[in-house]
């Protein structure tokens, strides 16, 4: 039987966080912190790290446009919730109170933000296919060229023979609120922009489902062969695991969440343009993942905290004090200094100083540890033999 | 067992003229072969001979250039690895590959993968079907580890002492359910206790389990005194065949260990 400290550990942190997550809006409103924006874009980002953490960190499949799925799931909702397609007129379950004379396609956000987790399942499932026989650095370089390909689509697809798909670099803007279907809208069910209660919920409830996906698959027979399927693919498939189709799970199942976080984002945001999806972001995912501990759901978590807290909280903080700082003791320097512009700078550096001391991550998998711990396990190993 | 029993048996493989070329190297030169039901038949050879070639063919982690082979009545000479691996060929490797980083009871139930059913669905939401079959396969695990004498469930695999490693493989293998069983030098490495212990597991998993055994060993000891069969590569061809005694005795086996004899 577990111990009480074991037990502790299993449910209690996490039952804590969970609480101290419900009641953050209302700790936000009491110390006047102002925090909501910054918190729910994070958890955005915590979703998408842990979709990438599946492929990455489970399946050992190193996945550089993991952005592509992101971007998918932010142009489902653009596409099927604004009035981008002004030629059609088609409402479904929308809880838009003008819906029906609105031009545009309008759906449901909670049926799109399934189909945008499909979607990006299917196109993760194309994507992933070429990529099979490839291993380590080969796989990098072809995910790179989808994580490419993708935003250069939405780029480019304002003018596919013809068509406008896309509206290119202007993007798709005055995407529909959730609201609630047949419910009118008033008061949270709005989903507005000055009370954010109702999507710090809604992406809660998606983190937290994310979560428990993730540990539900890492413990199941699927985990076990993605973890065979990243320790040794010969020795696996000679086990008996299917090595295309447990692959192709991986790419599905981590596009998945990142196709929800997409939906999300692009309904929270209310326009989208290609520039959001460019290949800083899927390295920015990516560090979260190496540097909260590859495989460690709560590591994945720290990780995109950290990262995309710096990023979008932090950074402009400091930029405003260092100019009041600046401004007080008259320096043209510090008073303009643009410091969030330094931020992949900084996580540069952030990146080597981990790498450097602490390779398996703040939070490491127990797992990965030992395998970047290999050389030293290998001395230790020569010893044991060596003596009988 | 006589050899006149061993050929009574049904066939549970048959491999027809497989041949192997890499590059302009012949591998594995034609070579015709079969395994009865509840044997253990010995591929032997001097050093690049072919044995792990036709090992790795029959395994299916390579294609034979030609020839083919039937197991169990199908012909299985297009099927991949992990088809195979469901029939019912299971495998241990020459240089022990286990899933280093999973303990050594998750590398048992790893190599239940084709045995067990749970879909994604249902291993997410953990169904009363997924939990009951999960908790059966790790009752099935224990018992492997117990039966292959692995007493760490827990412990890593690349922690294990070198002994528990290739024991571990063994287990692992087994929990795949096999039919046939290749063994690719179970005893490298091992102290003599140790080789002695192997062998009779092996003994066992034939006449308790009714398991055939295909196995690549130097250890000569072990191929005479446990063989129903043993079969001498060279160059990639079959130069003999028959039981221990009669291949010991062959002169060309000898020649083929230890060179053409130049005195009487």
């Amino acid at each position: 039987m577990a111990s009480p400290g074991a037990s502790l550990k299993r449910f209690g942190l996490p039952a804590g966080l969970i609480l101290l997550a419900l009641l953050f809006p209302f700790i936000n409103e009491v110390l006047g912190a102002n925090l909501m924006f910054p918190v729910i874009v994070v958890a955005v980002y915590v979703m998408l790290a842990l979709g990438l953490n599946i492929v990455v960190g489970f399946a050992g499949l190193l996945d550089l446009g993991f952005v592509a799925f992101y971007a998918l799931g932010a142009y489902v909702v653009g596409w099927f919730a604004s009035t981008h397609f002004s030629g059609v007129n088609f409402s479904f379950l929308s809880a838009l109170p003008t819906s029906g004379s609105l031009p545009g396609i309008h759906v449901s956000f909670w049926v799109l933000l399934l189909a945008a987790g499909a979607f990006a399942a299917f196109w993760g499932v194309i994507i992933g296919a070429p990529t099979l026989r490839l291993r380590g650095d080969y796989l990098a370089i072809v995910t790179l060229g989808f994580g490419e390909i993708i935003p250069r689509f939405f780029v480019n697809g304002d003018d596919i023979f013809g068509y406008n798909l896309t509206n290119g670099t202007v993007g798709i803007k005055g995407i529909d609120s959730p609201g609630i279907p047949f419910v009118p809208s008033r008061g949270w069910q709005q989903f507005g922009t000055l009370d954010l209660n109702p999507w710090y919920y809604t992406i809660l409830v998606l983190v937290l489902v994310t979560v428990f996906v993730n540990i539900r698959l890492r413990d199941s027979r699927l985990g076990r062969a993605w973890i065979a399927v990243r320790e040794d693919e010969t020795a696996a498939a000679a086990m008996g695991v299917n090595l295309v189709t447990t692959k192709l799970w991986a790419y599905a199942l981590g596009a998945t969440f990142g196709g929800f976080a997409g939906a999300f984002y692009g309904a929270f945001i209310k326009s989208i343009f290609p520039t959001s999806f460019s290949f800083n972001v899927s390295v920015l995912i990516l560090c979260m993942v190496v540097l909260g501990g590859m495989g460690n759901i709560y590591g994945v978590i720290l990780g995109a905290i950290i990262l995309q807290g710096t990023n979008f909280y932090l950074l402009p903080q400091i930029n405003i004090w260092v100019h009041d700082i600046g401004t007080a003791l008259s320096s043209p320097f510090l008073a303009n200094v643009d410091i969030p512009k330094y931020n992949y700078f900084l996580f540069g550096a952030i990146l080597v100083a981990m790498m450097l001391l602490r390779p398996e991550g703040i939070i490491p998998n127990r797992q990965r540890q030992e395998e970047l711990r290999e050389g030293d396990e290998d001395d230790s190993a020569t010893e044991i033999t060596g003596a009988t | 067992m006589p050899p006149e029993a061993v050929d009574g048996t049904p066939k549970i493989l048959e491999a027809r003229g497989i041949t192997k070329v890499f590059g302009g190297l012949v591998a594995v030169n034609s070579v015709n072969f079969a395994i009865p039901e509840r044997a253990i038949i010995s591929l032997i050879g001097p050093n690049g001979a072919g044995k792990t070639t036709f090992f790795n063919m029959v395994s299916g982690l390579y294609k034979p250039t030609s020839g083919s082979f039937v197991f169990g009545g199908t012909d299985v000479t297009r099927l991949g690895a992990h088809q195979r691996a469901r029939l019912g060929i299971g495998r241990t490797f020459q240089n022990i590959r286990l899933f280093g980083t999973m303990s050594a009871l998750d590398n048992v139930l790893a190599g239940m993968h084709t045995r067990l059913k749970s879909g994604v669905l249902g291993s997410i939401l953990r169904t009363p079907g997924v939990r009951r079959e999960e908790e059966e396969a790790r009752e099935r695990a224990l018992e492997l580890l117990r039966f292959v004498g692995l007493r760490s469930r827990e412990t890593f695999a690349k922690n294990l002492p070198y002994g528990d490693q290739r024991r571990l493989e063994i287990a692992r293998a087994l929990a795949s359910e096999p039919k046939l069983l290749l063994l690719d030098e179970p005893t490298a490495g091992m102290n003599p206790q140790e080789t002695a212990r192997l062998t009779q597991l092996i003994g066992r998993l034939r006449d308790e389990r009714g398991i055939s055994i295909l196995l690549i060993e130097h250890e000569m000891r072990v191929v005479m005194s446990i063989s129903d069969r043993v079969t001498v590569l060279d160059h990639g061809e079959k130069i003999s065949e028959g039981s221990p005694v009669e291949v010991r005795e062959d002169p060309r086996v000898i020649e083929a260990y230890l060179g053409t004899a130049r005195t009487g």
